[in-house]
């Protein structure tokens, strides 16, 4: 449980990056979160069976981390913290599609290899980019930019709020898990019963959190919306920024890249 | 300045599974006046602090904030004149930045961005926390949330301050920068607390509850010298009023 905490607090480190002065993080915020979304559009658009061309659009990520100052390290221990449910989606493709499509000199490879490749590349590159615009917007900065662009506020409010509260829940839970382990001596009073209860625990704790901080907003003339800081206007670099990547991904959507750059290295050599 | 009183008269409330919170609350505080509601845990404190500011609505008798009674009409208006600081600032503060969630009040009155501007900076320098303006609540220590839980509340001006056990979790050294800090307001002050060190620092005037009533109501000095009602209400003294643990030296008052 230890681990889970400290990786809920970690999230924390994300903020720290967000108030950093880089030219990505001076990029108007919703022309970022439109320029991501385009990017994760265009790379779940890609086939299943064409893990090779989804490549070069590594570009992205890498750009805003490399010029944003992000580390590369933070970012890969996110990504690789959700990865075992990935896996499991895409455990059973190998297995189950054994069509061959394509062969390496002696290999073949099968058809569920090439998807199950494809869903890991499609995964890595949709969370790095994600955790990147994070990094570099900060996460109130990205709801205001969602709430800006016509989403509702309902979404809005929930996304700000389950980022504020995961981390007192996450203590909440990492302090429970310690005391049940404190008192249950080896594998006594660690089985599923207590796990059930504890969660229902966590619920009504919740709950309770959930009308207290009700309260506290009523208190404050809360009226369903939340007023963020108008942005500042959108300027030409912005417009740069959004037209060349999104210009870049629809490029590199429609043209083989990988198949050219292999013939045209083929025929050097 | 009639809007700093706050009056509440025969308040009885129910829990909705029958347990009686309170039974006949009566008590009148003018302005100015630094307040302490002492009594055991389960005495109703906690109940009677959510009817001041409307979130319970008064099954029976009244409460009145200023010139008005508290009503679904009013609730706006109280809610503006009694500013409500948590007893847990983790509640209190819901935005990802502290400044944030000092303008979310303002803002909420729908005052102009100059003025919002102003009132969260003069708020966070009154608490000394104008240098966590950019930081994220749940970084800050217990000492600084709950300053900045304070500024919150300040940001809108309320008229009367009410709070829930103010120097619950403080260190020594926190829970004496708050005391001075609530002494320079010059608000009305209703403070529910078990620090009774607290309540000689800070309030003139002491309201002790018991089972959901009002046992006794005077002036601290006087409450806080009766070793009677303190035992039955199940209180204790300021530890600066009982006698030295080593040297064994009874401290007169």
């Amino acid at each position: 449980m230890g681990s889970i905490g400290s990786s809920f607090f970690d999230i924390g480190h994300l903020d720290a990056l967000s108030s950093k002065q880089t030219p990505v993080h001076r990029v108007d915020s919703r022309v970022k979160v439109l320029t991501t979304l385009c990017f994760i559009v265009v790379v779940v658009s890609f086939h299943k069976y064409d893990p090779a061309r989804l490549a070069p659009l590594v570009i992205y990520p890498m750009a805003i981390m490399v010029i944003g100052r992000i580390p590369f390290s933070y970012i890969l221990k996110k990504v690789l913290i959700a990865s075992p449910f990935v896996l499991f989606v895409a455990l059973f493709n190998p297995i189950l599609d054994r069509n061959p499509v394509m062969e390496l000199g002696s290999f073949v490879i099968s058809g569920g290899f090439l998807s199950f490749t494809s869903i890991l590349v499609k995964y890595v590159l949709t969370v790095s980019a994600g955790l990147a615009l994070i990094a570099c917007t900060g996460f109130d900065a990205i709801c205001s930019a969602l709430s800006g662009m016509g989403v509702p506020t309902a979404f809005t409010i929930q996304l700000l709020f389950v980022y504020r509260y995961i981390f007192v829940l996450g203590e909440e839970a990492a302090r429970m898990a310690r005391a049940r382990a404190l008192r249950s001596f080896g594998d006594r009073g660690m089985g599923i019963g207590v796990y059930g209860s504890m969660l229902g625990q966590l619920l009504f704790r919740t709950m309770d959190r959930a009308q207290r901080i009700h309260l506290a907003m009523m208190c404050r003339g809360f009226d369903g919306k939340i007023r963020y800081n108008s942005p500042k206007g959108i300027c030409w670099s912005d417009w740069i920024f959004l037209g060349g990547w999104c210009g870049l991904f629809v490029l590199l959507r429609s043209y083989d890249f990988p198949a050219w750059l292999g013939r045209e290295l083929g025929r050097l050599i | 300045m009639s809007h700093h009183i706050v009056e509440v008269k025969d308040l009885a409330y129910k829990y909705p599974d029958g347990t009686p919170a309170l039974n006949g609350v009566n008590f009148r505080i003018t302005h100015g006046e630094s307040v302490a509601l002492v009594g055991a845990n389960g005495a109703g404190k906690s109940t009677l602090l959510l009817h001041l500011n409307g979130f319970l609505t008064p099954q029976t008798g009244s409460v009145r904030i200023g010139d008005m009674p508290l009503t679904r009409k009013t609730l706006k208006h109280v809610r503006q004149t009694v500013g409500m600081v948590f007893q847990d600032p983790d509640d209190q503060l819901f935005l990802p930045r502290v400044y944030d969630d000092v303008a979310f009040g303002p803002t909420n009155l729908g005052l102009p961005s100059d003025e919002v501007r102003e009132r969260v900076m003069s708020a966070l320098e009154l608490v000394g926390g104008a240098h966590l303006k950019d930081r994220p609540p749940y970084r800050l220590s217990a000492g600084e949330k709950r300053a900045v839980s304070i500024a919150t509340v300040l940001a809108m001006s309320p008229s009367i301050l009410v709070m829930d056990e103010p120097s619950s979790n403080l260190d020594p050294r926190s829970r004496r920068q708050l005391i001075h800090l609530l002494s320079k307001f010059e608000h009305t002050k209703i403070l529910a607390t078990h620090d009774m060190d607290m309540v000689l620092d800070l309030c003139t005037r002491a309201i002790v509850l018991k089972k959901g009533s009002v046992v006794a109501d005077g002036t601290v000095q006087d409450i806080l010298n009766d070793q009677d009602l303190l035992d039955s209400s199940g209180l204790e003294k300021p530890f600066c009023l009982q006698g030295c643990p080593i040297c064994g030296i009874k401290t007169q008052q």
